[in-house]
């Protein structure tokens, strides 16, 4: 049977399920196929902290949502145009969510008396009429799939598990994706299971026929790829880019790779990633806390290592003392701080933008460091990077500010060629031997002589000969770094540690201001994971004749040079941010210039029609 | 080292350390840690710093012993790393011509850990006391000696905070009268050596200040364990918890109390090295008469027992009136060090996988071409 294709510029689709159903996997790989179609991409998985919640309860769900595009897109959308509802609680959960007309996919076979009542539903939405504003497509996906995989010597509860895969294959079909991808990975993973990669494979083929056959689906959907910039593209998340922007780093700075970490979500992944790259020299330890995970990491700076710590919000508190003492020692250190809600556990698998302050303030004393922000998962590559590039030419702790919707999120990436990446071994050099000739010892080292230009004290590596020398959190004397307690010898250290930091101002690219026909009195400002988000909201006002500009802050403290002059070149400044302020109480502040201050903190990004709706009235007011 | 910074990904340790031929003697922990072309003294390894501990500290002896000690080791002063946390002891880093790093309070072993695992070419020494290392770093203290990095812990145990003054330590005796505890401590206090033995300590040794020929010989057989190494060294601080070990440091007296252990001999003290040891019902060491006792069922010490069972019950002689302390190494068991297994996996990998291709791991297994 021939079906109608339907061309379509871009869709949203939700996965949603059981914790247990696989609807991440699921979710990655119908992501993977749609990269690979060529298809500008943007994911939000959304799922549970508890690894397996009691089944078909609310708590339980897990979402996977995706959108894609034949045009450069920026947000993984605000409302699917088609949810996968595994059952009922999927259902319940996700609904409000899809507008009227949009298309939802039931698992008939779960909507079952008990798990019906389990999330409150007294009759079957399937069949009570309350769908009817939308596209209904109810199909038993577990027991056809157990069908389809009838004469496979695979368990009742294997079969059940590749619903996953059918409705993959359904998908696949209704928008036209290419499948090797698919099939090549289910031959990876279940390739020590013979009988499970022939049922997954069966399940995914059924699926796809289902839809090609059955007249549940009458048609075709087809969204041709996006003209992306010429390239050699894969498809990356935040985690994964920021492992292999530090192993890049590593690389580009002929320093080996120290990461000391404690697992916690949602950073657990870079320590994943990190651990399997060995053959790059890098040094994985997982530490017994994240004091410790830092520690070491410092310990290997001060042995001339690349250290790098990773964690999240309550990590970080953990880590200040650390970080504090490498401030006061002066020795490059990253550390990773995939944020999540907070306070204290808060919400572990949502996002959040909560810890600016922190990371800029969170020590005891003046104790000033270096912070970045990603504002994309393929950003945080380019962010590690450059973070490295400030902690190493500046004998700094650099905070890199990622969040869990940047960390599990995708997106296509052009592939930097090697050439392109900085040359990161030009920044720094190790303070050179000083040994005696002729008997005659060279002049005394002094590891808080500074270079003129940088602010930045020697980094003196043990092995190198004539060169030793202590140090410590205790003050040290301007230039001899012997212990002092000298009043005016502090007040001194402190500015200079402050003044080295503030002097990296010079060495950033100024922020740069999207403002097409300079007629814009509005500003939209932003740090870190909003940028998708902002991003699409000001294309729907300019779209819709609204003029506004928007400029984006990869870099928290310091601030670029030119940010004060941008601030007051606007008569509106809108600073959107998911938490209560923080970037906007900086601004205010240092700059002594109001911004509007647009805060929401549901662990999840912003909707672009949200943002939409607070930018026009902004616009209206000025 | 040179100025160039390493030329990639390996770890600089390895690069410095074929720079060098492999000694022909050397103690197990520095096999990797090249060795001084010239021969060091005690003066060398004095920083110009004004050492400030009170006067009498134990601290004085353990540093002029540490120092003398230093030159035994035939490395080069760069090549020796002196990292500490906070309290009276760990300003010792300061008073040492190494590099070192005065850290914050219970982290040491931590940072250690991180540089000893990175850099296999530097022999890494731990300076702790019983406060920053079993109170506010007791997590790090037993993870590293789990773990058995190639490092060197010295922990001053002088059963008192001296540098906030004279607060009960968890090493103080239940019951101390301090400025904290007005009215008597009411914790158990930790028996270090108990303790790193049950966290799997290769090494374990126990000296005095007091005693420099003894606190010279463990840290030499410290300095030959190739992995963690914890030494208690008994500490007096004179300000706060003065003679808090004299009966075991007092002439006459000690010889009464010290158990002196010494690897494959009998263990005999007391009057006229009169008294052995013997296993009791449950497993507890006794002291009995050496006459009339079945000769078979006394102990001949053995530090290398793999079974930590012995060390442990050693341990357990002691008793708040020192009536038995014994002192050496406890336990002396070698198995492969953390970073040496760590550098291995590395060369495993590289071995199979081929040196990491920077080019092929950002590309990944799927790609796509644009135009």
């Amino acid at each position: 049977m021939t079906k109608q294709v339907q061309q379509l510029d871009r869709v949203i689709i939700r996965f949603a399920g059981d914790s247990g159903d696989g609807m991440q996997l699921a979710g990655d790989r119908f992501t993977q196929e749609t990269a690979t179609f060529g298809n500008d991409l943007s994911t939000l998985p959304n799922f549970p902290a508890e690894i397996r919640a009691p089944a078909g309860t609310l708590p339980g769900v897990s979402s996977f949502q995706l959108h894609f595009a034949d045009h450069d897109i920026l947000t993984p959308g605000d409302a699917p145009d088609v949810l996968v509802a595994m059952n009922p609680a999927a259902l319940k959960a996700n609904l409000a969510d899809v507008p009227r007309g949009g298309d939802i996919i039931a698992n008939t076979d779960e909507f079952t008396k008990r798990n019906l009542a389990k999330v409150g539903y007294d009759a079957s939405p399937l069949e009570d009429g309350s769908l009817d504003a939308y596209q209904l497509h109810a199909i038993p996906l577990t027991s056809v799939t157990v069908k389809a995989l009838e004469g496979f010597d695979i368990t009742r509860k294997d079969a059940e598990r590749a619903k996953n895969m059918f409705a993959l294959g359904l998908l696949s079909w209704l928008y036209n994706r290419p499948v090797d991808g698919t099939l090549k990975y289910l031959e990876t993973r279940f390739a020590a299971r013979p009988e499970i990669l022939a049922a997954n494979k069966a399940a995914f083929q059924a699926g796809w026929n289902y839809g090609e056959t059955t007249e549940a689906f009458s048609v075709q959907y087809e969204v041709k790829p996006a003209p992306l910039k010429p390239g050699k593209y894969r498809n990356i998340t935040g985690n994964v880019a920021l492992a292999y922007g530090l192993v890049a780093a590593s690389r580009r700075s002929g320093l080996p790779l120290f990461l000391g970490s404690y697992p916690i979500t949602p950073a657990s992944d870079v320590l994943h990633e990190l651990s399997k790259l060995k053959r790059f020299g890098v040094r994985t330890m997982q530490a017994e806390d994240e004091i410790s995970g830092v520690g070491a990491a410092l310990g290997a700076s001060f042995g001339g290592g690349l250290g790098v710590t990773t964690t999240s919000g309550p990590g970080m508190c953990l880590k200040a003392e650390t970080i504090g003492l490498a401030a006061s020692v002066e020795l490059p250190l990253i550390i990773c701080d995939i944020q999540r809600a907070g306070p204290s556990t808060g919400m572990p698998t949502k996002t959040e933008q909560a810890d600016l302050l922190m990371a800029i303030f969170g020590r005891n004393g003046e104790s000033p460091v270096a912070v970045v922000a990603p504002a994309t998962p393929a950003d945080c590559f380019d962010t590690a990077l450059e973070a490295v590039r400030i902690a190493v030419k500046y004998r700094t702790p650099v905070i890199i500010l990622s969040d869990g919707y940047l960390a599990n999120g995708s997106e296509p990436w052009r592939i930097p060629s090697l050439d392109a990446l900085p040359k990161l071994r030009d920044e720094f050099k190790f303070a050179s031997g000083n040994v005696a000739v002729d008997g005659k010892a060279g002049p005394p080292f002094l590891p808080f002589a500074r270079d003129q230009k940088t602010l930045a004290r020697p980094w003196a590596v043990p092995g190198t000969p004539g060169l030793e020398h202590r140090i410590g959190g205790i003050e040290k004397a301007d230039i001899t770094g012997s212990i002092s307690y000298d009043p005016d010898n502090h007040d001194k250290m402190v500015r200079l540690r402050q003044a080295k930091i503030d002097g990296i101002a010079a060495d950033i690219a100024p922020v740069e201001v999207d403002d097409p026909d300079g007629s814009a009195k509005v500003l939209v400002l932003g740090w870190g994971s909003t940028y998708g988000s902002i991003g699409a909201a000001v294309r729907r006002v300019r779209l819709a004749g609204g003029a506004v500009a928007q400029a984006h802050l990869r870099h928290l403290s310091p601030f670029p040079a030119n940010l004060g002059d941008v601030l007051r070149s606007y008569e509106k400044v809108l600073v959107p941010e998911i938490n209560l302020g923080q970037l906007a109480l900086l601004l205010r502040g240092r700059y002594l210039t109001d911004v509007v201050s647009y805060n929401r903190v549901r662990g999840l990004p912003f909707r672009a029609s949200e943002l939409a709706d607070v930018i026009q009235d902004v616009i209206a007011n000025v | 080292m040179s100025d160039d910074p390493m030329s990639d990904g390996t770890a600089n340790g390895e690069a410095v350390a074929a720079e060098f031929p492999e000694p022909a003697h050397r103690f197990a922990s520095l096999t990797l840690v090249p060795k001084a072309d010239e021969k060091l003294a005690t003066k060398d390894f004095k920083s110009d710093q004004e050492v400030r501990w009170c006067p009498g500290c134990g601290d004085y002896a353990i540093l002029a012993a540490f120092q003398s000690f230093l030159p035994e080791l035939e490395i080069p002063r760069e090549n020796l790393v002196i990292i500490s946390g906070i309290g009276c002891s760990s300003r010792l880093p300061y008073y040492v011509n190494s590099y070192g790093m005065h850290s914050i309070h219970g982290r040491a072993p931590a940072i250690a850990t991180g540089l000893a695992s990175s850099r296999p070419d530097l022999s890494v020494w731990v300076i702790t006391g019983d406060g920053d290392a079993l109170s506010i770093g007791g997590n790090h203290l037993i993870h590293a000696l789990r773990r058995n990095v190639n490092i060197k812990i010295l922990l001053f145990n002088n059963r008192i905070y001296g540098l906030t003054k004279g607060q009960y330590s968890p090493t103080s005796e239940q019951g101390k009268v301090t400025k904290s505890t007005p009215f008597g401590s009411l914790d158990t206090p930790f028996n270090p050596v108990s303790l790193a033995i049950g966290a799997e300590a290769g090494f374990v040794a126990r000296t005095i200040d007091s005693d420099r020929k003894h606190l010279t010989s463990v840290l030499r057989a410290a300095a030959d364990h190739k992995g963690t190494a914890f030494v208690e060294i008994y500490q007096n601080c004179p300000i706060y918890n003065d003679d808090a070990f004299a009966p075991v440091t007092e002439p006459g007296e000690r010889d009464q109390r010290l158990i002196r252990l010494e690897q494959a001999q009998p263990i005999r003290f007391g009057a006229d090295r009169s008294q052995g040891l013997r296993f009791g019902r449950y497993g507890a060491l006794e002291a009995v008469p050496v006459a009339g006792s079945d000769p078979d069922s006394l102990l001949v010490h053995n530090a290398e027992e793999t079974d930590p069972s012995y060390a442990f019950a050693l341990s357990r002689l002691d008793s708040s009136d020192f009536a038995h302390t014994p002192i050496g190494v406890f336990r002396n068991v070698e198995r492969p060090s953390y970073d040496e297994l760590m550098s291995a996996q590395i060369d495993t990998a590289r071995q199979q996988q081929g040196d990491g291709d920077l080019a092929e791991l950002l590309a990944g297994a799927d790609t796509w071409q644009v135009g």
